[in-house]
């Protein structure tokens, strides 16, 4: 789609984020590990030394082949790369790592707080992007949108009518990890008179909505099942065929969290057998491959990792980054700390 | 043996209700579940009788007719033919296929599908608005294709939240689309015939005026002789080059061609459409966009409307014939 340029695409430097200090950057060095997105990319270049991880074929041995692992003070990772115990130990001394992205899971948190790393993500600005495309999949999948544009396109439309998709206003929703963007979701399918309830780690004070402290209960209560939680240890897998078995040839799985939340080998078998009703996609356990059984099925939307790929998120995600990498140069605290 | 042949005739004696072209809800449905002891439906088109001579024979048992979207017109010729008709029962909520005044003159008592449908069509809508500013359906179409895998990420889309809406029709279909997108964090405004009183959401008196103060226009409005083409290229210049349109209405209600020529030439940054002005035909230049998000005028379908039809459609049937106030009339008469 077209979309007016944002004001800083280009080399020229972001007058706003020059304001937050006045002193040059320009010597300190910053690893960008993945070409994650052009704007950002930029104004890394504009304002400090930047090197490009794949430009070495994303390879960190490489990089070091050419490059000198001390000029590193500072790290760009995303949900891709991130960095992990052997990018840390590479660079003794990288100060900060910031992340494109509000998931940690690329990143070793305790490396980083051991060796007195700073660390920053982008919370808030995409919770809206990601939350409306949750519903989007919800209705993508349930309303077969998708579907039902393929249909026309093909040309079947003149052969026969389509078919009866399933309502969506109305119907429960369980939300895994009532964090920003599970209520954010929450908050959306509440004005489709949807019910929510939730399954987290401790009940929300301030949540009015219903808690389930088993994921097997939430499962089986609702038809609608979202995850939306932080990837640890204790949420690897967290939907496995239990659950999937429990949410039911009814229920429908709704993914925008990280592919690893979810038992992939299960979740194929689970849909291929009708043991559930219906995904929606937007993460996978080994992106960018997405399990060939899935791509032929009419009850399934797949989405590239969009969460928070709009034009107006991704600028203002990246301008995060750098005001976190500023704010850290000129001895400010971080906007948005995790470590 | 008596006892069955009484049914039998009884069952002719019920009164008929008459169905011109067959009724895709209500084979969806089943016709068994429209059974009803107060009035049998009559096929037209089960006849090899010419229409109006298969009028003429029928017209003392026909006290009703049952019409849907894309039957022929009710019009003023047909309810000629049909003296005893007492009631019009549509199972759309839209009456453009109605002589409404004829029916008025005649004292024909109209029932639509009132707001049932209203739901369905609001989150498909939604659904629509989605997918096009977050391409939905065309990165799902790029990741069946294997593409992510060779070709890397696809393209950004654009953000919904903070996007100003405007309600072309602010009944109770453009009421439901408008509460659910506040929930996204849009801003909502509205173009209807006049002013609602209670409602707070800004209104403008032109359709190009709301156009010109919105990055999104939403038809949710009847057809009728003065929507007919209401939006043009006058109406989609004002939305502008990073304008959206969705349309649940009808087809007609925009200039399909003028609409094409639009997007064609980037006029407008997209649109999501349910209803054409020819269904099924659509014009050809729109399966080449990825911009563009087409549906074969589903919005009402799921089963959970179709049977809350169902109950409408007998609910006002046999009201009518047990002399009881209609379950969704329409209009004063």
């Amino acid at each position: 789609m077209n979309h007016q340029p944002t004001p800083q695409t280009g080399k020229e430097k972001n007058p706003n984020l020059k304001k937050i200090s006045g002193i040059t950057m320009e010597s300190i060095g910053v690893l960008m590990t993945c070409p994650m997105h052009k704007y950002l990319e930029q104004q890394l270049e504009t304002h400090f030394n930047l090197f490009r991880l794949w430009h070495c074929n994303s390879s960190i041995t490489e990089f070091l082949k050419t490059h000198q692992g001390n000029t590193i003070r500072a790290v760009v990772g995303d949900t891709n790369i991130g960095a992990d115990a052997e990018l840390i130990a590479s660079f003794p001394n990288l100060e900060i790592v910031a992340s494109y992205s509000v998931g940690l899971d690329k990143i070793d948190l305790r490396k980083c707080e051991e060796k007195g790393i700073r660390v920053a993500n982008t919370p808030d600005v995409l919770t809206d992007d990601v939350a409306d495309l949750a519903i989007g999949l919800i209705l993508g999948v349930l309303r077969r949108i998708c579907a039902s544009d393929e249909y026309v396109r093909i040309g079947k439309w003149k052969d026969a009518d389509f078919g009866l998709a399933t309502k969506f206003s109305g119907k429960s929703v369980g939300i895994v990890g009532l964090g920003r963007i599970g209520t954010a979701i929450a908050k959306r399918a509440e004005a489709f008179g949807c019910s929510i309830s939730y399954f987290s780690r401790s009940q929300k004070p301030f949540a009015n909505y219903k808690f389930y402290s088993n994921i097997i209960d939430l499962a089986t209560s609702c038809q609608i099942l979202i995850v939306a939680c932080a990837l640890t240890e204790e949420t690897h897998h967290i939907i496995d065929r239990e659950v999937i078995d429990a949410l039911g040839p009814k229920g429908i799985l709704i993914n925008i969290g990280r592919g690893a939340h979810v038992d992939e080998t299960e979740l194929v078998s689970a849909l291929l057998e009708g043991r559930l009703g219906g995904a929606g996609l937007d993460v996978y356990e080994n992106e960018p491959e997405v399990p060939e059984e899935l791509l032929g099925l009419g009850n399934v939307v797949l989405q590239p990792h969009v969460g928070s790929d709009t034009v107006e998120t991704s600028d203002a995600m990246a301008d995060l980054v750098i005001s976190n990498l500023m704010a850290h140069f000129s001895n400010k605290p971080l906007l948005t700390p995790v470590i | 043996m008596a006892e069955s042949t009484d049914c039998h005739k009884a069952q002719q004696d019920f009164p008929k209700v008459l169905i011109l072209k067959p009724i895709p809800f209500i084979n969806l449905v089943g016709e068994q579940y429209f059974a009803s002891n107060k009035f049998t439906f009559l096929e037209a088109y089960d006849s090899s009788l010419p229409l109006h001579q298969f009028l003429s024979t029928h017209s003392p048992s026909i006290k009703a007719i049952l019409s849907s979207v894309g039957a022929p017109p009710i019009t003023a010729d047909i309810l000629h033919l049909l003296p005893e008709v007492g009631l019009v029962v549509t199972t759309s909520v839209g009456l453009n296929q109605v002589d409404l005044l004829e029916c008025r003159r005649r004292g024909i008592k109209v029932a639509n599908a009132g707001s049932i449908f209203s739901d369905d069509v609001a989150d498909f809508a939604v659904g629509l608005l989605i997918d096009v500013l977050r391409k939905v359906s065309a990165s799902d179409g790029y990741v069946r294709k294997g593409l992510w895998a060779t070709k890397g990420d696809y393209p950004l889309g654009s953000k919904l939240g903070g996007k100003r809406i405007g309600i072309v029709g602010l009944g109770n279909i453009g009421f439901a689309v408008a509460k659910r997108l506040e929930a996204f964090r849009c801003s909502i405004s509205y173009n209807s015939r006049k002013r609602k009183p209670h409602v707070s959401y800004p209104f403008y008196e032109s359709v190009c005026e709301l156009a010109a103060n919105c990055d999104v226009l939403v038809i949710c409005c009847e057809l009728t002789d003065q929507t007919h083409h209401m939006i043009n290229k006058e109406v989609l210049s004002a939305l502008g080059k990073e304008g959206v349109i969705v349309n649940i209405g009808r087809g007609a209600i925009i200039n399909e061609k003028e609409m094409v020529q639009c997007l064609v030439q980037g006029e407008i940054a997209g649109a999501g459409l349910d209803v054409f002005e020819n269904e099924p035909d659509v014009p050809l230049e729109l399966f080449a966009m990825d911009n563009v998000v087409l549906s074969p005028h589903v919005a009402v379908f799921t089963p959970e409307s179709f049977l809350d039809l169902r109950d409408l459609v007998v609910g006002n049937l046999e009201a009518f014939f047990s002399n009881k106030p209609l379950l969704s009339k329409f209009g004063d008469w």
